[in-house]
């Protein structure tokens, strides 16, 4: 089988919008007598955008109009049309995402950009791209200790922990290279507000490259705070953007990515006000830190990770026997109701009564018309239990709504034939399996690929701290 | 020798092994509470790694999730240490029991399907003769034909092979998803038989004594020491005696940590939608989709 689907990335970061185009192998990977098995098995790039600055109308609006010229210029360079985009993610990040218009302007340009690319926000979910865009993600599976990986952008820092090959959680705060800029005459033109208190100088005042060499210090240091190489203190817990990660029990190795995490290896020939602001400074102050004593590396295509991230790594694919019926694709933004592995061996009425309550709350929160059901199945349930089990979700469900159910073992295609041989035909149902839906993610679901035998999902996942 | 003699005795030999304390403490406490001794085939063989002060045994464990093979069990001089000889001796003689054994009468009496025994006379002779397991006594063509009808669409067919274990486990579930996943593409459910003593190619034999377009049969596979209730499912269009392998198409690996029961029932059902309309099964079918 030779299909693949054509991804696009886009990331509007603080200081740079980035798009990437990638072409996402799959393949069968069962052998030929057995139940099928597709998976992704390649990424492949096939386009890298320039770097673009991100365009602001004003310092707190994001220029939409501008970002959408930039997307049709880079489709027309890279030769495609946006019908042939098949997924994709768009993400916001770092100090954009607070801009007054940014979800605006991302769910808009998710449309734009092709029909089923998908808006994602978020520190949780911009760490995690990174990490797995970086390479880290493949790296931590390798290493012998656990990894922690630092996107170091404009306006922000994301760390992702890895341990045992396994992301464990994510972090962020408000350290960037870009959280001040000044004139060419040396003049400060515009500072972030997450440097009161940190730095002196205000707009217009004339700034020595003392201050800078200071401020690069002080900002190093929370890196190292929150990376556990200093005690934390109050200045790290002040940058919180919204959480320090946890760290690892073990001596981790490092990895960074981003646009001064791709200054690292050059910053000391560089004059430090190359790009007018505090990239290179700082750059050179992470290489000096505590951050690089021991097994440590910079990414290759370092600047890019969060775009190849939204790019290549934001689809995933469900399992290869699943099931579909009288529904249309894209299915959008669906939200999740998770039921525990007690929940679900529960009698039939019970488990009605429990997916009844449980939609019910999905709905009054946030009014979202449509709603997934995530399982926690024993690996290989028995008929008498899937039959329980629709007869509980057909009793529960809205009668408005399909049904989609999503477990993660291997039981999908009998769920669904389950439920459609209680359910007349024009009630939409979709099953779906191989998946793992956190409490809190939501899910969108593409066109069936190979032959409808499997669909492309988009999980956007909250990883809880607790 | 009485259950005294017995105690006497076990008290002896081990006296001859442990202190003197110790033994008394040992056999009344093993005695007392009627202990069970533990079934060392409880264990996830996945999960358990056995070298000494390993370099990093983490990193190891997590390798083995990947694997079922035995892998990190240590050593003991040059032997193998006394818990992976047993295992490996535990899981050949379920693997033995599973080949020897038959499939229970409750079996097929509880699922309502009629039993019918190839020309083999015992489970030795169908060991021996293959070819015995690929034909029905001629008394037994008529009740066949009489369960079947007259040239059926299709018959499911449940046979013990070389794992009765495997179809026990496994068998009724995978049918029921199939009955159910084929009702619901409009296909009428087949007849359904059990066949003591089954190789797959008594689906030929079938097909000549009934005329039916298609036979699905789900058999037990020869157990290895991994699992010993592996199913496979084997489809044939126009089953004949002759027929090459290569006309048959094949899901294999039915179990519980392969391809679950019911979820391989719902894909053969599909299955078995494309083998009827295109009239091929094997080599001959076009894979649609999912190729």
């Amino acid at each position: 089988m030779t299909e693949s689907l054509l991804s696009v990335g886009i990331d509007i970061g603080t200081s740079t919008t980035q798009l990437v185009l990638s072409r996402l192998h799959l393949q069968n990977r069962a052998n030929p007598f057995s139940v099928p098995d597709i998976a992704i098995s390649e990424k492949e790039i096939l386009y890298r955008s320039s770097v673009h600055f991100t365009p602001l109308s004003s310092p707190i609006r994001i220029d939409a109009p501008a970002i959408r010229a930039i997307v049709d210029q880079e489709y027309r360079a890279a030769g495609v049309e946006k019908s042939e985009i098949q997924t994709g993610a768009v993400i916001i990040t770092g100090e954009t995402a607070r801009k007054e218009n940014a979800a605006e302007v991302v769910k808009e340009l998710s449309g734009y950009a092709g029909d089923f690319v998908v808006a994602t926000a978020g520190p949780d979910l911009e760490g995690e791209l990174a990490a797995r865009g970086a390479g880290a993600a493949q790296w931590a599976k390798e290493l012998n200790q656990p990894l922690i990986h630092i996107d170091i952008g404009g306006g922000t820092s994301n760390f992702a922990v890895f341990e045992d090959g396994e992301l464990t959680d994510t972090g962020c705060i408000n350290v960037g290279g870009r959280l001040l800029r000044l004139s060419s005459t040396g003049k400060l033109e515009w500072r972030s507000p997450v440097l009161d208190g940190l730095f002196q100088p205000q707009v217009g005042d004339t700034v020595t490259l003392a201050h800078m060499e200071e401020l690069a210090k002080l900002l190093t240091r929370a890196l190292e705070e929150a990376a556990g190489k200093r005690s934390r203190s109050d200045l790290s817990r002040r940058l919180i953007t919204n959480r320090l990660p946890k760290l690892p029990t073990k001596t981790p190795a490092f990895s960074f990515s981003g646009g001064v995490g791709a200054l690292m290896e050059n910053a000391h020939t560089l004059p430090p006000l190359t790009y007018g602001d505090l990239g290179v400074i700082l750059a050179k102050h992470i290489r000096a830190s505590r951050l690089t004593e021991g097994v440590f590396r910079i990414c290759t295509d370092a600047i890019r990770a969060t775009v190849i991230g939204a790019g290549c790594h934001a689809t995933s694919l469900s399992g290869s026997t699943i099931f579909h019926r009288d529904v249309k694709f894209p299915m959008r933004g669906l939200t999740v109701a998770c039921l525990t592995r007690e929940e679900s061996a529960a009698s039939s009425n019970d488990l009605s009564e429990t997916i009844r309550r449980k939609l019910e709350r999905l709905r009054s929160h946030d009014g979202s018309p449509m709603a997934a059901l995530s399982l926690d199945l024993p690996e290989a349930p028995d008929f008498a239990s899937l039959c329980r089990l629709a007869d509980a979700i057909v009793s529960a469900w809205p009668q408005e709504m399909p049904i989609v159910t999503v477990t993660r073992a291997d039981c999908a295609k009998a769920l669904g034939q389950t439920l459609a041989c209680r359910l007349p035909s024009p009630r939409g149902i979709v099953c779906l399996d191989a998946l793992r839906l956190p409490p809190g993610s939501s899910l969108d679901i593409g066109q069936p690929v190979a032959g409808g035998s499997a669909l492309p999902v988009v999980i956007k996942t909250l990883i809880l701290s607790s | 020798m009485n259950k005294e003699e017995l105690r006497a005795l076990v008290a002896q030999m081990l006296q001859q092994q442990l202190p003197q304390a110790n033994v008394e403490e040992k056999f009344e406490s093993i005695v007392e509470s009627n202990e069970q001794v533990d079934d060392i085939t409880e264990i996830n063989l996945r999960k358990q790694y056995l070298v000494e002060n390993p370099m990093d045994g983490d990193r190891f464990l997590a390798l083995k999730g990947k694997t079922p093979a035995r892998l990190g069990t240590g050593r003991a001089g040059t032997r193998y240490r006394t818990v992976t000889m047993l295992r490996f001796r535990a899981d050949h003689a379920l693997a033995q029991d599973s080949v020897f054994s038959d499939v229970p009468e409750s079996f097929w009496r509880k699922n309502d399907l009629s039993c019918f025994p190839t020309a083999c006379k015992d489970k030795d002779e169908y060991l021996t003769r293959p070819d015995l397991g690929r034909r029905f006594p001629p008394q037994s063509h008529d009740a066949i034909r009489q369960l079947c009808g007259q040239n059926p669409r299709l018959l499911l067919v449940l046979g013990d092979g070389l794992s009765s274990n495997a179809i026990v486990t496994n068998g009724m579930d995978c049918a029921k998803a199939i009955c159910q996943g084929l009702r619901n593409l409009g296909i009428a459910e087949p007849p359904m038989l059990f066949v003591k003593y089954c190789r797959v190619g008594a689906s030929d034999a079938l097909g000549e004594i009934t005329g039916c377009d298609c036979v699905c049969m789900l058999v037990g596979e020869r157990p290895g020491l991994v699992t010993s209730e592996s199913m496979s499912c084997y489809i044939t269009y126009h089953p004949r005696p002759g027929i090459p392998e290569s006309q048959r198409t094949v899901i294999s690996n039915i179990h519980r940590q392969g391809t679950p029961a019911v979820e391989a029932g719902a894909h053969i059902a599909q299955l078995l939608q494309q083998i009827l309309t295109q009239k091929a099964s094997g080599i001959s079918l076009r894979r649609e989709g999912s190729a």
